[in-house]
């Protein structure tokens, strides 16, 4: 076991461009590498994109179609009963500016065959009694950056009536968690099924922040034979965004789970910050940039920049095991 | 303490799959040495409320009542004996 300390220290000075990229220059890399994947070593025709409405589904369906042109890129939305309507409005718009093909699969049924609203409402219920399913409900983090550990709390919405919450015990946090993965997996199931049936390969459209932080599911969004813009924080992908044309509505949109029937911003779920600070914390800690300076910049207090790098390095931790591949007792292949 | 020291090993030992001999030292930090990640806080929180009868109030979730065995001994005791500021 490590202890935790402040990355070590460089020259590195904070400004307003150290997160600036050219973006034509990176989506013809992107491009470059999209196209090369296909021939090897995916050996596939095209690529299926999962379009949530969101800039970083836009952004990679875009790069996609770039780099091999609208016919061989197939469009997916896949709402569910706590997807917002907005979700799917601006998904399709962006794929019929693009020009591709897509489906619209509500995986709700699904869903419910699985178990996933009722095993998670149970769970639910288990901390409001009287909660019911009109009632809309989201979890969220609380903790940290006060000073005490982070813990999750259930912030449920009766109908017409306030927001409540509460602390979730460790049994229904896992049960809830649990059962909402059925979503990100049974949409990765549907992406595979078409992917399959078109000879095409997967995307995964997670940004650095997603990626570097395991902010998906196992085996649910996290899996895919490409990812990318996984290199690229948030900030980049904007960037990437307005170049390549995304429209005004999905640039414009907070940065949502999109999977609970309460709004929930990645921040308030995830993330020590707003994604914009969370670009220059990252960048900073992975550039050695001292806690004192980041935490000037970004007018924060030193302990609370120092918070923000070990929640950077804690995640981390808790995630790696996201990104393994399956353990093996001895290696299979020599190479 | 000798007995909330123990349960707390013991939850630590089978739960977190640690050497207790080597790696679970008193004072060790469970945030700092990552032994101990956010969901296994939540874990945590439940074993110390259903092992010693407790509730961990919110404002209770503080690096000095929990991230140690040390800490853990002092607060589960304070909390028994009915006294502990947040």
């Amino acid at each position: 076991m490590t202890l935790i300390a402040d990355p070590p220290t460089h020259a590195w000075a904070l400004h307003p461009g150290i997160l600036e990229i050219d973006p034509d220059a990176e989506a013809d890399r992107i491009t470059h590498a999209l196209r090369r994947a296909l021939a090897s070593p995916l050996r596939r025709r095209g690529y299926v994109v999962a379009m949530s409405g969101g800039v970083d589904s836009s952004v990679c369906a875009a790069l996609c179609v770039r780099a091999v042109g609208a016919s061989k890129v197939f469009g997916l939305m896949l709402p569910e009963r706590d997807s917002a309507s907005t979700s799917l409005t601006r998904a399709k718009k962006m794929a019929e500016q693009l020009g591709i093909e897509y489906a619209v699969e509500d995986i709700a049924p699904t869903l419910e065959a699985l178990g996933c609203y009722r095993r998670r409402d149970d769970a639910m219920r288990a901390v409001f009694p009287e909660y019911t399913a009109e009632w809309k409900s989201k979890i969220a983090i609380r903790g940290g950056r006060e000073g005490t550990f982070n813990y999750f709390v259930l912030v449920v919405q009766p109908p017409g009536g306030a927001l409540r919450e509460a602390r979730l015990p460790a049994r229904q946090y896992l049960e809830i968690v649990a059962a909402t993965n059925f979503k990100q997996r049974v949409r990765k199931t549907v992406e595979y099924y078409h992917a399959d049936r078109l000879n095409y390969a997967t995307t995964g459209t997670p940004n650095r922040l997603e990626y570097d932080q395991g902010f998906f599911v196992k085996n649910g969004d996290g899996a895919a034979d490409v990812k990318p813009i996984a290199h690229l924080y948030k900030t980049q992908v904007y960037a990437l965004g307005r170049m390549l044309g995304i429209p005004r509505e999905i640039l414009e949109a907070t940065p949502s789970t999109d999977t609970y029937s309460l709004q929930q911003g990645q921040d308030e779920f995830y993330f020590a910050l707003k994604h914009n600070e969370m670009d220059v914390a990252l960048w900073a800690y992975n550039h050695g940039v001292a806690a004192g300076e980041l935490a000037a910049y970004l007018g924060m207090t030193p302990d609370q920049a120092r918070f923000v790098y070990k929640d950077i390095e804690a995640k981390r931790v808790a995630t790696r095991y996201l990104h393994e591949p399956p353990v093996l007792v001895e290696k299979v292949f020599a190479t | 303490m000798e007995q909330i020291e123990s349960k707390v090993r013991q939850f630590l030992r089978e739960n977190f799959f640690v050497d207790d001999s080597e790696e679970l030292q008193e004072d060790m930090s469970f945030m700092q040495t990552h032994l101990i990640d956010s969901t296994g806080f939540v874990e945590l929180i439940a074993f110390v409320e259903e092992s010693f009868g407790i509730e961990v109030r919110d404002e209770e979730m503080l690096p000095e009542n929990l991230d140690s065995i040390a800490s853990l001994k002092r607060y589960v005791t304070r909390k028994l004996n009915g006294r502990v500021s947040a």
